[in-house]
């Protein structure tokens, strides 16, 4: 399951054929590409600054992927994480996931990006006309991850 | 072990919370009585100041202890590395 917090831009379409490999087993391929916006509550974005915490990111990372892997019948997943400076239009992440069939391919995928939102410690910091701004976390990303929590799951 | 002579709490503040103390880490001594997460944030409170109004009750503050997302109850120790941020907004 690889995990990686880069600056540099990545290469989707690289890096999914290198989590498929020559897996023969594989029967979907699943991905999820987050960009940045040039518009985010109602101001312009210049650009973007993605800052994290190193050492508990990984393992963040590396526990989400793991989640997903007891959920669903998955062969393996990905997620590759930018930090630094970002424009609009730029990649910021990509997940990745790997199975036999579709089903479990999109549930992976989607529940991966909706814990990574609300999990791992990443934060964004916008430049817009009036000034730098730290982006206020989202109620929609809280219920986003909550669907996917199981009943005797505690609450964050 | 006594007190005396235990190693300090490593403490990392990220994003908006370390712009506004003015500080990224620090170590300190744990103080008698500070036992958990939320303990450990309500002694932080009481610096005054920034500290006062980004760690007030109500403030959605976010606790990781040994790079585990913790709850007000998780405890702490000496030589833990805690640290404290904002809801997160990756992705």
């Amino acid at each position: 399951m690889p995990v990686r917090v880069q600056s540099e831009d990545f290469d989707t379409g690289a890096e999914l054929a290198a989590l498929r490999g020559q897996d023969r087993s594989v029967g979907a391929v699943a991905a999820f590409i987050g960009t940045v916006r040039d518009v985010n509550a109602n101001a312009q974005v210049a650009s973007m600054t993605l800052e994290h915490y190193p050492g508990m990111t990984e393992k963040a990372l590396v526990a989400i992927i793991a989640e997903a892997k007891s959920r669903w019948d998955i062969v393996d997943a990905l997620v590759i994480h930018r930090v630094g400076a970002l424009r609009p239009a730029d990649q910021i992440v990509l997940v990745g996931v790997t199975s036999a069939h579709r089903g479990d391919a999109f549930a992976a995928c989607e529940f991966i990006i909706d814990y990574l939102k609300t999990q791992a410690p990443f934060w964004k910091k916008e430049d817009t006309p009036t000034g730098p701004r730290w982006v206020e976390a989202r109620a929609s990303d809280d219920n986003a991850a909550a669907r996917w929590r199981t009943r005797d799951e505690p609450v964050a | 072990m006594s007190d005396g002579n235990a190693a300090p709490l490593t403490l990392i503040y990220l994003a908006r919370l370390r712009e506004a103390f003015g500080i990224g880490n620090e170590e300190v001594a744990i103080p008698h009585g500070v036992t958990t997460a939320g303990s450990l944030r309500s002694l932080l409170a009481a610096r005054g100041g920034a500290w006062a109004r980004e760690l007030a009750t109500g403030r959605a503050v976010r606790i990781a202890v040994n790079h585990e997302l913790a709850e007000a109850t998780t405890p702490v120790r000496p030589g833990d590395e805690v640290a404290l941020f904002p809801p997160v907004t990756g992705g």
